[in-house]
């Protein structure tokens, strides 16, 4: 139980960094034209407090992980981030049968089955560099619920788990029900006498979850200290981008043009 | 003699001028920008030339003016004559350390402009893809560029992956202010131990 918690508790820390470094969807409120008018908070001085909690321990655990990541081989860093992303692919392909994207869900299934096969179980990316099914974005439970219509909900941020919004909190839980790694690797430890060896054991989903985090933070590390760098309020900024990004990610937009909002710029040319 | 002084005068002005000048066409524009940061962030250079380039750089080719309006949003209407003129002039010194800043880490980065596509004739937006190298991913940039004047176009935001750097800015100078009872002054007093620091 307690290796359990531990490891629910690393994973979630690695988590957070991904989600505070990878930013992330935009909302409808952020189209307004006066940033007054951009997602609310629920609880902002919780959220600040945790938002520096939070930002301590990477400072301290992942950002050094991530930098020793980073020293080894390319190739190798290379093979783990294409294992990671087709494990993670299959979240995504139940997301897009949900969400009725049946295309994009023919090639995230397609890739999948190329890449783990002919690809030595996703350590080479032939879908990609053999038969052009180019990866099409991820998807989780939190953007089907935003393709399904539902707004943001309020912002705030998770201690660990980092920021978030009233609707992807929900994702999150729903992305366990819909995660077959995830129904894998923990339904296997219930019924561990019909899996037999243990292989399948829930800390796996943990050190699976955990690489990717810290895969994504070592090809982040300047980026998020230039962003620490200049920006004069740093929560607000991750806040922008994950809104931004989120919006982004719902939209399955390719080009900023469909998630910016022209509107601002255009007040200014009246002025 | 004071016939070839003015010849003199003119050929320098000119080629001054000429050395300024960028592309009308909103590619070829960021495409020349590309280039010459290129060429700026070479291994060799300082860092110090380096700030000194790029600003220069951002005054000729970025509207900072357009970005100062922008960012401080509808607080704009709150600030007296004498106010707005210390948040220009605070917001430009602002502008260029955090623009020089994020670009001086850059060494030599290879820069695909691949095209273009016009908003209305107000705007048109460049996309570029900056390329991956051992340590970072590619990462698509797409530039907001101004071209109300049509001969003198001029960049006004950064898309990054799809992330507006003007819209962060925007956000987060509103924070400051409202996390500050409203007060636009403390924005001014944030920016200046920016500038300072």
């Amino acid at each position: 139980m307690i290796r359990k918690l531990v490891y629910i508790t690393i994973i979630g820390l690695l988590l957070q960094i991904n989600a505070v470094t990878a930013g992330t969807e935009g909302s409808e409120e952020m189209s307004g034209s006066d940033s007054k008018t951009s997602t609310n908070e629920c609880f902002e001085g919780f959220s600040r407090a945790m938002f520096k909690f939070n930002h301590a321990l990477d400072g301290a655990l992942f950002e050094p992980v991530s930098k020793g990541y980073r020293t080894l081989p390319v190739g190798l860093r290379k093979g783990t981030s294409n294992v990671i992303g087709n494990l993670r692919s299959l979240l995504t392909l139940s997301n897009n049968i949900l969400q009725g994207d049946l295309e994009r869900a023919g090639n995230t299934a397609g890739r999948f089955v190329i890449n783990t096969t002919v690809g030595i179980l996703g350590i080479f990316d032939p879908a990609a560099n053999v038969f052009g099914l180019e990866a099409r974005g991820k998807e989780d439970f939190g953007q089907t619920i935003g393709v399904w219509g539902s707004n943001s909900g309020c912002y705030f941020v998770l201690p660990i788990l980092g920021p978030t919004t009233a609707r992807d909190a929900v994702g999150l839980v729903g992305n366990m029900f819909l995660d077959p790694i995830y129904q894998i690797t923990h339904n296997s430890e219930i019924n561990n006498g019909v899996i037999g060896n243990g292989n399948y054991s829930e800390h796996n989903y943990y050190y699976y979850r955990g690489t990717g985090a810290v895969d994504f933070r070592a090809k982040n590390i300047e980026s998020f200290d230039s962003l620490e760098e200049n920006s004069i309020d740093l929560y607000a900024s991750v806040k922008s981008l994950y809104i931004q990004n989120r919006n982004k990610r719902i939209a399955n937009s390719t080009s900023a043009v469909e998630t910016q909002d022209d509107s601002d710029w255009e007040e200014i040319d009246t002025n | 003699m004071k016939k070839n002084f003015f010849i003199i005068i003119f050929l320098v002005i000119g080629l001054t001028q000429k050395s300024f000048a960028y592309s009308s066409d909103p590619k070829q524009f960021i495409q020349e920008i590309v280039d010459e940061a290129k060429k700026v962030l070479i291994d060799t250079n300082s860092k110090e030339y380096k700030t000194k380039k790029l600003s220069e750089m951002a005054l000729r080719t970025v509207d900072i003016l357009g970005i100062a309006y922008y960012s401080i949003g509808n607080y704009r209407k709150e600030l007296n004559e004498e106010q707005m003129k210390e948040y220009l002039t605070l917001f430009e010194k602002y502008f260029l350390k955090s623009f020089t800043s994020r670009l001086t880490d850059y060494s030599e980065p290879k820069i695909n402009v691949i095209s273009t596509e016009v908003l209305n004739p107000k705007y048109t937006i460049v996309k570029s893809i900056l390329l991956a190298t051992d340590k970072k991913p590619e990462v698509k940039i797409e530039w907001r560029v101004y071209t109300k004047n049509p001969d003198k176009p001029l960049i006004r935001d950064l898309i990054i992956e799809g992330l507006s750097l003007a819209r962060t800015q925007k956000e987060e100078f509103a924070s400051v202010i409202e996390t500050n009872d409203g007060d636009v002054t403390k924005l001014f007093i944030t920016l200046k131990e920016f500038v300072t620091k």
